[in-house]
């Protein structure tokens, strides 16, 4: 059984127990037009909460992607080295940038559910 | 906030949701499906920009006479008619006020095109230098301005609009008949492939606009994607590469200046010529997939020696690109050099220009 949440600067996060799957949603996605590069997060490396995990970058801007949870960096998806278009095609599904081992599962109370951020989106 | 203006095309854009941004007082189309997608079409089949935002002048009467021939870096008698020349007007000190073409019309006129945020200030400069006896007008507003750039575009626009286009050849132009109105057809652009620039009555632009498109081989492309093709090509942009603080010398574009004869700026270019310049135009590829952008900082070891002036990355070469100045010594092809920006560094080495080779705009 896993959940979905985003944070307020678009990042998506998908629990599965102790594990969380980061990306960066739809909305982003679209926002910051042609994905051209990501830079994955080093395997191991540890953050906390809306601390910064890693970064990307479209044909207009680059940008930090932060950690909608705190964690420990325990794989990443290698495939948007050579692909980072990938983002654009599939951000919220097969564009995932990390997973984290959860420090702390309290954390996604600071986030939103995916009706939230459907409501923020349009706020915006 | 002054209000933007908008090209006849305005409504298009909307139609086609475009996403629109200022652009020198414009509001203009940056992208319709996507910047790489469009670049990619402009690389590989016929991109239709709307330039509308351009400005135009025209001048009518004798060159040297009237005041003109010592206002460019280059001369505009010497232009056989028909065909066009770049160049420059210059500040007192050497600095860019602008780079424009100028079309040598007819034995005793010219137009003038220029870029859309500087064309007032230009126009302003260039009738303090006029002597009088010609006519010089601001046709911007009734002048419009559309550019088909691609390998396709020949076809497509022989096609579509006449069988004498076929022939002209790389910096010259016709005039000719288009919808039942004069219209300028030259073979320049910004793009690095091999198409035109389509000089019409603005009222009449949209018109053009909707014939073209019919055509499945052309798309629309915005200013995102006329970035990437220029930056691919070395092209300066102005605002970015060049401006009033920047003399041709220093951006590399000394091929455009003409030191026997008179132009504004002269002396401070000849001054500089003689004292060697403190900074030089440099090309760099990235390492890898990252962006450098404008304003980044460029060092040598541990040494800051410059600033990048433009920045992207290169669909065609796959990785980032850029523009930039830095002293002459670290300028030299084959140079490694660090790119810096807040918490982000970018291995580049010094390269020679056009980035990307494989353009058609000369075929």
């Amino acid at each position: 059984m896993s959940k979905m949440y985003y944070t307020k600067e678009h990042e998506w996060v998908k629990v599965e127990g102790n594990v969380a799957t980061v990306g960066i949603s739809a909305y982003a996605a679209n926002h910051l037009g042609d994905i051209t590069f990501v830079e994955l997060p080093a395997k191991g490396k540890t953050v906390k909460q809306f601390e910064v995990l890693c970064a990307i970058e479209s044909v207009k801007a680059a940008s930090d992607i932060y950690a909608p949870v705190s964690g420990t960096v325990v794989s990443v998806n290698e495939e948007l080295n050579g692909r980072p278009e990938i983002v654009n095609e599939s951000p919220e599904d097969a564009a995932w940038m990390a997973t984290l081992r959860i420090t702390d599962p309290s954390e996604v109370g600071n986030l939103m559910d995916p009706d939230q951020y459907d409501e923020y989106q349009k706020e915006l | 906030m002054e209000q933007l203006k908008e090209t006849p095309l305005f409504g298009r854009h909307l139609e086609r949701n475009a996403l629109m941004a200022p652009f020198g007082g414009w509001n203009m189309p940056i992208q319709y499906e996507g910047i790489l997608a469009e670049h990619r079409w402009c690389r590989e089949k016929a991109a239709l920009f709307d330039v509308c935002h351009m400005g135009e002048f025209f001048y009518r009467g004798d060159f040297a006479a009237g005041g003109l021939e010592n206002v460019f870096t280059f001369s505009v008698a010497s232009i056989p008619k028909g065909k066009s020349r770049y160049g420059f007007l210059l500040n007192e000190q050497g600095g860019v006020i602008d780079d424009l073409i100028v079309f040598r019309l007819a034995e005793d006129g010219a137009m003038i095109v220029v870029n859309a945020a500087t064309a007032d200030n230009d126009f302003a400069v260039i009738r303090s230098r006029l002597k009088g006896g010609a006519d010089f007008v601001d046709g911007s507003a009734e002048t419009g301005k559309l550019d088909p750039q691609g390998p396709l575009a020949r076809e497509v626009v022989t096609g579509l609009l006449g069988p004498e286009i076929a022939s002209i050849p790389y910096f010259r132009f016709i005039t000719m008949d288009i919808l039942g109105v004069k219209a300028i057809v030259s073979r320049t652009g910004y793009t690095g492939e091999m198409g035109y620039e389509i000089f019409l009555p603005a009222d009449r632009t949209a018109e053009l606009w909707d014939i073209l498109l019919k055509d499945p081989r052309v798309k629309p492309a915005g200013l995102g994607a006329r970035d990437l093709l220029r930056l691919e090509m070395g092209y300066s942009l102005y605002g970015n590469d060049i401006d009033e603080t920047i003399t041709p010398l220093e951006a590399g574009l000394e091929a455009f200046v003409d030191f026997g004869k008179e132009f504004i700026g002269k002396d401070a270019l000849l001054r500089q010529r003689e004292a060697g310049r403190k900074r030089s135009k440099v090309a760099f590829r990235v390492g890898s997939r990252r962006s450098p952008r404008h304003h980044h900082g460029i060092w040598s070891g541990d040494r800051r020696v410059g600033v990048t002036t433009s920045g992207g990355f290169s669909p065609m070469l796959g990785c980032g690109i850029g523009l930039g100045l830095v002293s002459p010594e670290a300028a030299a092809a084959g140079t490694e050099l660090t790119v810096r920006h807040e918490n982000v560094s970018m291995q580049a080495t010094v390269c020679g220009l056009p980035f990307y080779q494989g353009g058609s705009v000369r075929k």
